[in-house]
């Protein structure tokens, strides 16, 4: 014996003895799995979830020094700071936050008055910006010299070339809608239509270029014709190269002196930097899209090669478990030992999925069903372990080979690759062994339960009680002999058959009768669709919000979290009244701007609106002369609340990339501007008096106007009807598939494949699905099965012996036997041979007596028997004679070999085919 | 007539689009066609893939970059991969030697699976030197011939392909038709007729599965007469 061939027979009784582990104790072995896998993937808990969302780190201002190239951390604890945290940002951006307003507003001001002139000072703060310099000892430092320098464009952004900087700093303003021309501004009769015309017209996500250049999202910025806060924000944003501290505090210091906010509470201490990860581009994605569909090709031809076994699916799901747990074990695994995954793990799955394979599983599972029939599961799955077991080690050694190959290959991308291959592989070998045979198992023994239904109780035992069954009811029904006694065929009530079904079936057929499923689906429908409604941006709960707080709330900040409590009181509130208090003393440095020395009346009224979040909503309602600006928190770090492709966007349009790097965005600098009324009526062009009504602020009739409100509004809408239409789709489509699946006539699936008279119904009209249909096999006969016919609920059957049995259709069992008469009398009778039958199931037990059979049959080429029974009803009108529709029905029965198909009606003529066979 | 009687014999799990037509032009013509677009798309998706290492992503660009390779090249990759597809059956049946060796639809989709993991590698994964590449290529090439085909003739054919290919695209370089961004080897990717070898073994295993109905269906057609 050979070295190869020991180790081959050693293999296959290890494997042997396996598979009775398994087959023996299914239970134990599948929580021992389940337990192990969950241990196995508690790691990936610990494992950041994958996303491309930017992750923000922030340092203090103070002493602010950017983070040397190295990995060597500079000051603070090494652990807090994460690992990208390395060499200078892409860029530094420093915003300067200002906010505008007309006070004190006259009644008969336009509505874009409210936005016109305070848009018109961007010019003069840009001009103070760029010109802004320090003079120290090491010379002088200008903008110019810090900020990013941007080049051009990308050559598709061709439109927005008079937009966006090109050739010098990357400085954004809403002043660069004017190409940073006052000129062009004033000339401008339509400010709207300018910023808008740029606006993409279908919905999107990314930043649009109006956010862009106002630098604060679309909703903030209180440029629109109904804003009623009046009070009109934008940023000037500055890309920054170098980080130099004093330029930058100059600069904020020069800014807060020219244009101070008092009430200003912004806190200014932390650079926040923002790390951006990897964005995945359609063109990253369509390459992955078709590796995973060349992955489900691969799987769905794969387990359309499971056959033989109880359901399908139930074992080609399993196969795909063990795949992926085995996996998600792997990468757990691999944590565990400190090797944390950086390779893109959406990217390596379907190849790993590719080596790890679906083979083994399939090949298991053809050889277990391949096993004979008639063996006990547990030998069963036994057997087929140990016949494969050769190869499956061989593959797996194979596989571990070719890994190893690859894993000196010393690419530490494909050294990682391997590495987490060849743990996926082992255990998945782990889980195959254990998981997968174990369900094999208890699927081979449902699929054996349901062909022997009914009498036996234990499969150990089953073929000698089966043999006392079927000679009990031989002897208690057939006690008379005379032939001429009618044989009584007694057909169980359905009910009592019903009992005989197993638990399961009777729970499934109990939800199925009560249609439990399509009552709580439609329950759970009605229940989303309210909350939908419910939830809705333009549904119910903010026309119930506006009608309790008398204001719309939707042109100002899209949908509020909560109603603000300060905007449900009356307006007459004192705490939100101006002018009831005394005024605070200002701290107003000396050298205040102009437009803020001429309206000195204005001073006492000054009142600090620091926490303004409650009483912004209508602070300006009553009387509307004087404004004033607030700063509250929501004005803090205000470019969080733009979209999170923003940044990403701009730098983009320059061909620069933020994918794993990161900007810091310094803290924004405030600016608050006051304009008189004069300068906002001098500001305004001559077309907008004749096209704009005067601004009806504060007159409740503004919310019942039916005019179409802002283009914020517009979009607001189409979410909300885009969002609705969607739900209502998808509730057609949740619908449509229920009926698809769940027919209300269960049962009826194929459509005209069988007809329902075939299938046996309970009382309820009830009959199983297609799929619930097992082979039934019926024992009895002593020869081969010559004809077959059924009526749905009697299946009659008849040997070449000449014996006709009656069987119940849906149990199996043998309601009568009628022998044939003149073969009783002659030969020693069959009732005597069968007291000696052993059940042996292949039908061997026609061997025995071929003699004697032949002996029997030469007999029957006699002149045609007279009607054995003239008392019976009539069945032949229900005897289906269409027996090519059953030959596939009957092949599925392996016991029953229908050979042919032979009309009846003339009693037992078999001459013709006993000629040909003899 | 025969096409008639050849019809309900047919086994249920052939596609009926080409086991539906028995005569041999006919099945020759449609299996070219599913061969050119099957090489066509994949000639996209991997020329997407190699265009990605060097490009940083915009919206308005993707759609071009699809395309941005020459217009040929696609319809000439799908041809060349509908004469190999075409060439290993035939191949096969004059040697008289049948492939045998995993002959069902789920290898075949692992093939394709691991040639397009070995497109992704040369293209993502950065390796110290291009000697590298190529000999870590090669061996993943070889790699895949041994798992998926393991014919002699397989083989053979590979390596013709490979070199013929080599040799066109060396051609169309010096021609200054087609150029490469970095070529590091006497004017050629090293790590090119890897590929290509890669991709003939590919398409063979295509070529040679899709056959498989056509022979499926004459034997049934003789076995009937």
């Amino acid at each position: 014996m050979t070295l190869t061939e020991k180790l081959r027979e050693r293999i296959s009784r290890a494997f042997y003895s396996h598979g009775l582990l398994c087959a023996s104790y299914p239970i134990p072995i599948i929580l021992f799995t389940a337990l192990c896998i969950l241990a196995c993937c508690y790691p990936l808990l610990k494992l950041p979830l994958p996303g491309t969302g930017p992750v923000e780190f922030s340092t203090p201002l103070k002493d602010y020094a950017p983070p040397g190239p190295g990995a060597g951390p500079q000051h603070g604890e090494p652990g807090e700071r994460p690992d990208w945290y390395v060499g200078a940002p892409v860029a530094y951006i420093q915003q300067i936050l200002v906010k505008a307003t007309v006070s004190p507003w006259q009644k008969n001001f336009l509505a874009v008055d409210v936005f016109r002139s305070p848009l018109s000072r961007v010019f003069q703060l840009v001009e103070e910006i760029r010109n802004h310099a320090l003079r120290d000892s090491s010379g002088v430092r200008s903008l110019e010299e810090l900020c990013l320098q941007v080049t051009d464009l990308l050559p598709g952004l061709r439109k927005l070339r008079n937009l966006l900087p090109e050739h010098g700093c990357l400085l954004l303003s809403p002043g660069n809608f004017w190409q940073n021309d006052r000129e062009r501004f004033n000339a401008d009769p339509d400010i709207i239509k300018t910023i808008h015309q740029h606006e993409p017209k279908t919905l999107q996500t990314s930043a649009t270029l109006k956010d862009l250049l106002f630098g604060l999202p679309g909703r903030y910025s209180g440029v629109h014709l109904y804003n009623r806060r009046r009070v009109v924000s934008y940023t000037v944003t500055l890309g920054l190269q170098r980080y130099d501290s004093r330029f930058l505090s100059s600069l904020r210091s020069r800014l807060k002196l020219l244009h101070p906010s008092p009430n200003c509470s912004l806190r200014e201490e932390n650079v926040v930097h923002v790390h951006f990860k990897e964005e995945i581009g359609i063109a990253e994605l369509i390459p992955l899209v078709t590796t995973y569909i060349i992955l489900f090709a691969y799987i769905y031809f794969s387990t359309r090669k499971i056959d033989m076994v109880k359901s399908k699916w139930g074992l080609a799901l399993a196969a795909v478990v063990t795949v992926l747990s085995s996996l998600l074990m792997s990468v757990g695994l691999c944590t565990l030992f400190g090797l944390t995954p950086t390779l893109n793990g959406g990217e390596i799955f379907p190849y790993l999925v590719v080596v790890i394979g679906l083979e083994n599983v399939l090949v298991l599972t053809k050889s277990v069903v391949s096993t004979p029939v008639d063996l006990e599961v547990k030998l069963r799955i036994a057997q087929g372990l140990s016949n494969e077991s050769w190869s499956i080690m061989k593959n797996m050694a194979t596989e571990l080979g070719i890994i190893l190959i690859g894993y000196f290959t010393l690419v530490p991308a494909i050294q990682e690759f391997c590495l987490f291959a060849v743990v996926g592989l082992v255990s998945d070998f782990f889980l195959q062994m254990l998981f997968f045979t174990t369900v094999l198992s208890i699927d081979i023994r449902r699929m054996e339960v349901g062909t022997q239904r009914g009498p036996g109780p234990g499969e150990g035992a089953q073929p000698h009680q089966h043999t006392l069954h079927s000679q009990h009811t031989l002897h208690s029904q057939h006690t008379p002999h005379t032939p001429h006694t009618p044989h009584t065929i007694t057909l169980q009530p359905s009910s009592l058959r019903n009992l005989r079904l197993p638990k399961r079936l009777r729970v499934i057929y109990f939800f199925a009768r009560t249609r439990l499923a399509q009552r709580l689906i439609m329950a759970g429908t009605v229940i989303w669709i309210g909350i939908l409604v419910y939830t809705d941006p333009a549904g119910l709960r903010t026309y119930l919000t506006s009608q309790v707080t008398e204001q719309s709330p939707l042109g100002d900040a899209g949908l509020p979290p909560m109603p603000v409590p300060g905007g449900v009181l009356p307006a007459g509130d004192p705490k939100v009244d101006l002018s009831v208090f005394p005024s605070e003393p200002m701290q107003l440095p000396e050298n205040r701007t102009q437009q803020r020395e001429q309206q000195p009346g204005l001073e006492p009224n000054q009142h600090s609106w620091a926490q303004g979040a409650e009483g912004r909503g209508n602070g300006q309602l009553e009387l509307g002369t004087e404004a004033e600006v607030t700063w509250g928190a929501e004005d803090e770090e205000i470019w969080r609340k733009l979209s999170f492709r923003h940044w990403p966007a701009l730098f983009s349009y320059y061909n620069i990339t933020l994918a794993k790097r990161y900007i810091s965005i310094l803290p924004a600098i405030p600016v608050t501007l006051y304009l008189n009324p004069q300068e906002a009526l001098e500001m305004r062009h001559p077309q907008e008096a004749s096209r704009y009504q005067p601004f009806l602020a504060g007159r409740p009739d503004t919310a019942a106007q039916p005019e179409p409100r802002g283009h914020q509004d517009l979009t607001l809408y189409k979410v909300a009807a885009l969002g609705l239409a969607s739900g209502m789709l998808l509730v057609l489509l949740l619908f449509c598939l229920y009926r698809v699946l769940c027919p209300k006539n269960y049962g009826q699936s194929g459509p005209g494949r069988r007809r329902r008279g075939d299938l046996p119904c309970d009382d309820y009209g009830y009959s199983p699905p297609e799929t619930e249909i097992v082979p039934l096999v019926l024992r009895g006969h002593l020869m081969d099965i010559e004809c077959l016919a059924s009526d749905g609920m009697l299946l009659v059957s008849c040997c070449l012996v000449g014996q006709i049995r009656v069987w119940d259709a849906q149990t199996g069992d043998c309601l009568t036997v009628i022998p044939k008469p003149r073969l009783r009398r002659d030969s020693s009778g069959i009732f005597d041979y069968q007291e000696g039958w052993d059940p042996s199931p292949d039908g061997k037990n026609g061997l025995e007596d071929s003699f004697e059979s032949s002996h029997q049959l030469k007999r029957l080429l006699g002149p045609p028997q007279p009607p054995l029974f003239c008392d019976q009803p009539d069945l032949t009108s229900l005897i289906d004679t269409n027996f090519s529709e059953h030959a596939r029905a009957a092949e599925s029965e392996p016991r029953l070999r229908a050979v042919g198909a032979r009309h009846k009606d003339s009693g037992y003529d078999f001459s013709s085919l006993v000629g040909k066979v003899y | 007539m025969a096409e008639n009687d050849a019809m309900p014999a047919l086994p249920k799990k052939c596609g009926p689009y080409i086991s539906s037509v028995t005569s041999r032009g006919m099945n020759l013509v449609i299996r070219g066609v599913v061969l050119f677009f099957i090489g066509v798309f994949l000639a996209l998706v991997l020329n997407l893939l190699q265009i990605q290492r060097n490009v940083t992503l915009f919206p308005p660009d993707v759609i071009t970059s699809i395309f941005s390779s020459a217009w040929w090249v696609p319809p000439c990759c799908g041809t060349a991969s509908a004469v190999i597809g075409l060439l290993y059956p035939c191949m096969d049946r004059h040697l008289g030697e049948p492939h045998k060796f995993k002959r069902e639809w789920s290898s075949v989709m692992r093939c394709v699976a691991v040639f397009v993991g070995i497109n992704h590698a040369s293209a993502k994964v950065d390796f110290a030197n291009n000697i590298q590449l190529s000999l870590t290529l090669a061996a993943l090439s070889i790699g895949l011939w041994w798992t998926f085909d393991r014919s002699r003739s397989g083989f053979g054919l590979g390596v013709g392909i490979a070199f013929l290919a080599t040799l066109v695209s060396q051609l169309l370089v010096y021609n200054g038709v087609y150029q490469y961004t970095s070529p590091d080897f006497l004017y050629v990717r090293s790590w090119l007729p890897c590929i290509f070898f890669a991709g003939g073994i590919t398409m063979g295993n295509i070529g040679r599965q899709l056959a498989m109905y056509e022979c499926k269906v004459i034997a049934e057609k003789s076995h009937e007469d």
